[in-house]
């Protein structure tokens, strides 16, 4: 890591320095509007040189994937191929405008109709609208979806949108975004959603219920059959959340299952890059009752063209033109090369990965609920007898080389730790981890201390959270 | 298979340690009668065939490589210099996750809190969040946090016609039902003045886009006093984004949020995405914002550093109470964008601005002159402006591209009065030789 501080950009300007160069003004000028123009722009001014030391100094103040483990659960933080890199840059897929006619981007409109339908053939859906940009974003159409089926029948009471107490946070916000009211159903003992309390709250009321599967303790749901039943004999729809969906390729189909509408990530399944925070990709995928009323314009074909088409009861446009376009070149490369058997092995492997990694932690850190996990598993992160947290915990990983897995949810375990290792891990990066975990576990009998003030070999230390929302400073002031 | 490191002695050795015999029994899990469904997907193909396929796919396609484009319309071709493609796709950056582990992020961080203030400066405003997903989805959430603003008092949305109608529909489409009413738009011809007499008690925002959809600088004198004497926010849509390297901030003229496309700062065209949503407000709204906001701090030896802040808006924390459901979001664009800005400076985005400026009235003075063709911005325009033709747009556009042109886009497909109109874009990549090839095919026309 690049240890040493880093200016910001604007404190390395030096007016009249620049890395710019543009052709000379080949136009006679026009006069400016009077009152329109600004006055001002405070911008750096730098070299070429200074602007490139300054990112890679930036970069290198950053773990990834491409540097360290990274077993965020939840995430799937498994390797980006570097080839799907070089397949989103190709010049004659992504220097196309989206407003070209049709029958200039005949490529790029056949890649989206073929990776619409190799989705839905590994989900059992039977449409699919790639639009939605992000997990969150695919979740919000498909509770607009859920909602546009029930308006669609005159059936307006519905209001209640029934989430388990294990779900992610965005369950519960595009719930509420969409104008529903949220109704939490607890879990039971074995990480399932409680049935009783589930069929309890079943009622002509019911939107839905948006269920993860595998849920945010890496675990099958065991009752999922009786679940999507309690809930279809309400009148309800069923919403899976396929941010766990990697755990699921070619092992069973959440179509198959009784799914009426599910969002993909492409971003964690499908292996495109997270990009520190973004862009992602969350199509959403849906049973052939709720197809017409897929966000749109989507793929069609038309004899031998491909054709950009709005379903006949469309819940609308979710995004200005055809969705994260770059995201699915990556998808698309990943499923080509992959094929029906590699994507099998995948889920195999990323569940193996877990399972053994959960049996080397396990006997340490004690596991929030033992049962063979899926892609992921969830153990309490505090250490007996000392005031050893989590945190403390994750802090430390970073010491060893390693970065820290999901802390403190789901929500229902304490001290939680969410480990996700993904099956691009080789079982010796699994051994050092758990070793890590082994040693970090002593350390916290030994010498506290060492993990509360970790870590250590960082360009920061721990850093004033308190400090930062108190008295925010959301920009460089000058 | 590939990527997959496990070989068959690895697996047996893991599988041995779990205590299990065969992969097949660790998805017990699963009811039987759907486990292991056969997926019928095309085999397994390698590198070299995959990038031969999609070179293939390439083919089919007519990118804007092969033409003068004059296409703009919310997405728009402008140069990225080498180093900011170069730089973005080093793997720190590329394959990082969203910032939750600070002391291990912190070159995602600082470069968010660059890109915030680089934005904040442009926009003329306090706060910028780390981005949504395009130009629409911060216009939508904005809407969406006008109406939190008033506590949710305020249950109408003024919105221009003159606002790109992909980010009307896109509105439309956030806010469903009959609760909030979105309005303003019905009536074509609905001008600023219109707008300013429909402002009430009830409105919680006002929606402008400025430049306006068909290329005109709005007289923004006193819009905000008027928005603001109705108690309701002023939202201006800064589409195309390029032209703040020219012309006066919105902050100075009193917006309240201001949401853009930042594409044009050194994202590519991508055929629509991936997009930057851009997201400033004043500060005093800062508690109400959507999205994720990087601030300053100080670590335990006092050095400076970066952190998430203010996450008890987000949905992580604050679940069906969060501002918006945004998680993940365009970060990666971001960062692009608050290199581009850094890259060209306080002079670099004056000079592009500049160029747009210059090249887009050449060409428009050139093809005002043509026999049937007819400028119709009357006031003062940036980079693109409208032309009533002499023919339907699609039949000139189909000509325009057998002679190497991508003509511009047919207003008529959203404003049925706009009858042969079409919205030309001009940018710094536009020649003087491809401006004065386009007038002259367009004279042949």
């Amino acid at each position: 890591m690049w240890l040493n501080s880093e200016p910001l950009i604007f404190e390395m300007s030096s007016p009249g320095r620049k890395a710019y160069t543009l052709p000379n003004l080949d136009v006679p000028p026009s006069a400016f509007p009077e009152g329109y123009i600004r006055e001002d722009l405070k911008l750096p001014e730098v070299s070429e040189l200074e602007f490139v030391r300054h990112y890679t100094h930036l970069s290198q103040k950053n773990y990834s994937i491409d540097t360290v483990f990274y077993p965020l659960g939840s995430c799937t933080m498994k390797y980006n191929p570097k080839v799907h890199e070089k397949a989103a840059s190709i010049e004659g897929l992504s220097q196309v405008h989206p407003l070209q006619p049709p029958h200039t981007v005949q490529g790029s409109l056949e890649l989206m109709y073929n990776l619409q339908e190799a989705l839905k053939e590994i989900s059992g859906f039977a449409g699919v609208s790639l639009q939605p940009a992000a997990g969150a974003h695919g979740e919000f159409a498909g509770v607009l979806i859920m909602r546009a089926y029930h308006a669609s029948r005159g059936d307006t009471k519905r209001t209640r949108v029934l989430v388990p107490d294990s779900a992610h946070g965005t369950n519960p916000a595009t719930s509420a975004m969409s104008g529903f009211i949220v109704v939490q159903i607890p879990s039971d003992s074995r990480g399932n959603v409680d049935l009783e309390a589930l069929k309890r709250e079943c009622d002509d009321t019911v939107v839905g219920l948006m269920l993860t599967n595998p849920n945010t303790l890496g675990l099958f749901e065991e009752h999922v059959l009786e679940v999507c039943e309690a809930v279809h004999a309400c009148g309800g729809l069923m919403y899976g959340d396929g941010a766990n969906l990697n755990a699921l390729l070619g092992i069973a189909r959440p179509g198959d299952l009784g799914f009426d509408v599910m969002h993909f990530n492409l971003h964690k399944t499908f292996t495109t890059p997270h990009g520190g925070g973004g862009p992602g990709s969350g199509p959403v995928g849906v049973s052939a009752q709720l197809a017409p009323f897929l966000p749109g314009p989507i793929v069609g074909r038309d004899g031998n063209q491909y054709v950009l088409e709005v379903p006949e009861k469309s819940i609308g446009r979710l995004k200005a033109f055809h969705g994260n376009y770059g995201m699915f070149i990556r998808a698309y490369t990943y499923i080509r090369m992959q094929g029906p058997d590699g994507l099998r092995a995948v889920s195999d492997n990323a569940v193996l990965n877990a399972n053994y990694l959960k049996a080397l932690v396990t006997p340490h850190f004690p596991v929030a609920v033992e049962r063979t996990c899926m892609h992921e598993f969830v153990v309490h992160g505090d250490i007996a007898g000392t005031d050893v947290r989590a945190l403390d915990v994750s802090k430390r990983l970073i010491d060893y080389g390693h970065h820290p897995p999901t802390n403190y949810f789901p929500l229902i375990v304490h001290d939680a730790l969410m480990i996700e290792p993904t099956e691009t891990e080789s079982k010796e990066t699994l051994d050092a981890f758990a070793d890590a975990l082994v040693k970090i576990a002593e350390e916290a009998r030994t010498d506290s201390e060492l993990l509360h003030s970790a870590p250590h070999t960082t360009p920061v230390s721990r850093l004033d959270e308190v400090k930062a929302a108190r008295s925010p400073v959301l920009c460089y002031k000058g | 298979m590939p990527y997959l490191p496990n070989t068959e002695d690895n697996q047996r050795e893991m599988l041995a340690k779990i205590g299990v015999e065969s992969l097949e029994e660790l998805f017990n899990d699963v009811p039987a009668r759907y486990r292991f469904p056969e997926l019928k997907l095309p085999a397994a193909v390698s590198e070299m065939e995959v990038l031969n396929e999609l070179y293939a796919l390439a083919l089919k396609n007519s990118s804007t490589g092969c033409f003068a484009t004059f296409l703009g319309a919310g997405a728009y071709n402008h140069f990225v210099p080498s180093a900011i493609p170069y730089l973005a796709s080093r793997g720190e950056f590329l394959t990082a996750y969203t910032p939750y582990q600070p002391e291990v992020s912190q070159g995602t961080l600082q470069a968010i809190f660059e890109y915030q203030s680089m934005i904040a400066e442009i926009t003329g405003m306090e706060v910028v969040n780390a981005s949504h997903y395009d130009g629409a989805t911060s216009m939508a959430e904005a809407a969406i946090m006008a109406i939190n603003v008033s506590n949710g008092k305020r249950k109408k949305i003024l919105v221009s016609p003159s606002v790109h109608p992909q980010y009307r529909q896109v509105l439309r489409s956030y806010i469903p039902g009959e609760q909030v009413i979105i309005t303003g738009d019905e009536d074509l011809n609905t001008g600023l003045g219109d707008l300013k007499a429909m402002l009430d008690k009830d409105t919680a925002c006002l929606i402008v886009q400025n430049p306006n959809f068909f290329g005109d600088l709005l007289e923004v004198d006193e819009l905000a006093d008027s928005v603001h004497a109705a108690g309701a926010l002023l939202v201006v849509v800064a589409v195309p984004v390029m032209s703040l390297g020219l012309l006066k901030p919105p902050g100075e003229y009193g917006a309240d949020i201001v949401v853009a496309e930042g594409q044009p700062f050194g994202g590519g065209l991508n055929f629509g995405g991936p997009y930057l949503g851009i997201f400033a407000a004043r500060e005093q709204f800062v508690r109400k914002m959507p999205g994720r906001l990087v601030g300053e701090t100080t670590d335990q030896e006092g050095r400076r550093g970066y952190v998430l802040t203010l996450s008890t808006r987000e949905q992580h924390i604050r679940r069906e109470k969060a501002t918006s459901n945004i998680c993940t979001n365009q970060g990666l664009l971001a960062l692009m964008a608050a290199m581009y800005l850094g890259y060209m400076g306080k002079s670099g985005l004056r000079a592009v601005a500049e160029q747009c400026y210059h090249k887009a009235h050449y060409a428009a003075e050139q093809i005002g002159k043509l026999d049937g063709f007819r400028v119709i911005n009357s006031g003062p325009f940036f980079n693109e402006f409208t032309v009533q033709c002499p023919k339907p747009v699609p039949e000139i556009n189909e000509a325009l591209l057998k002679k190497g042109i991508l003509g511009g886009y047919d207003l008529e497909q959203d404003y049925p009065l706009a009858k042969n109109q079409m919205l030309l874009c001009v940018t710094e990549m536009n020649t003087r030789k491809q401006i004065d090839w386009l007038v002259e095919t367009l004279k042949s026309i």
